[in-house]
């Protein structure tokens, strides 16, 4: 009973704050409705047993990423770009027939195999410690992991190579 | 009443539904970009919820991956919107348009 109280309330918090997000004429307020969303989905994680995802969904996103949104839209202003007018005519309604159609496809589409499937948690034991999961992580997934941090490198890499190149001060240095 | 696995799907579906909306109807770069998180975020729901329905540790280790993609992208894309503010002054995608025939 307990657990399906959590669910509602935090089910209903992630579907409003992600509307928020969504219709909020201003950048921070999206970027509030997202943080929302996502510390739902965390509570979520943690209803479904995968404490360590909960716990890095709460320091990557809820954290860093997030910090990093803020931080983007402080330095870049919050200035209000949708102010001008469809660029499409009738783009809200299309929008709402295209999300409001995939949501249908999807549970239409899904429903084949939910329904055949096991339901109501057939194994409840399950249990995402760090332990559990590390040992996934660095036994079948060694690879995987560490081309992950071979992506992460080069995302800084290339992080760093935007903001340097096409500054005056490369190009300075180009021409030398 | 018990709470299947059906629910979560369900909710993440409407979650990406939602963020899909996000990124056709808004024209700020970065609100757009923010609906790309949500998308992310209601996959990765999905995935601990089978890896909890099956009984299996891997969803949440695929969840895991997507996060580190996620931040990577992240990291990417809001220098490319900067470096696109830098030269444009605006983070309007409609102004982007050079590439127009």
């Amino acid at each position: 009973m307990g657990e399906l109280i959590v669910f509602v309330i935090f089910a209903t918090v992630a579907l409003a704050s992600a509307v928020a997000m969504v219709s909020a004429r201003n950048p921070v307020y999206s970027a509030i409705g997202l943080l929302g969303a996502m510390f739902s989905i965390a509570i979520l994680y943690v209803l479904l047993d995968a404490h360590f995802v909960a716990a890095v969904q709460v320091i990557v996103y809820a954290g860093a990423v997030m910090t990093l949104f803020l931080f983007v839209i402080m330095l870049i202003g919050v200035d209000n770009p949708d102010a001008y007018g469809p660029a499409v005519p009738a783009q809200k309604v299309m929008t709402w027939v295209v999300s409001v159609g995939l949501f249908a496809a999807i549970v239409l589409a899904g429903r084949a195999a939910w329904v055949t499937g096991s339901d109501a948690f057939g194994t409840p034991d399950l249990n995402g410690t760090i332990e559990k999961v590390s040992d996934e992580l660095f036994g079948t997934w060694t690879v995987v992991f560490l081309s992950t941090v071979m992506l992460l490198t080069i995302a800084a890499v290339g992080t760093i190579a935007l903001a340097y190149f096409g500054t005056e001060v490369a190009d300075e240095e180009a021409t030398l | 009443m018990i709470i299947t696995t059906t629910w979560y799907l369900v909710l993440a579906a409407a979650l990406f539904s939602i963020g899909v909306s996000g990124v056709l109807i808004r024209r700020n770069a970065l609100v757009m970009f923010m609906s790309i998180e949500l998308m992310l975020n209601s996959v990765n729901l999905t995935f601990v919820a089978v890896s909890k329905d099956l009984g299996l540790v891997e969803g949440q280790v695929a969840a895991l991956f997507v996060m580190v993609v996620a931040a990577a992208e992240v990291t990417v894309g809001l220098a490319i919107i900067v470096a696109v503010f830098r030269r444009k002054a605006s983070a309007n995608i409609d102004e982007l348009a050079e590439l127009k025939g």
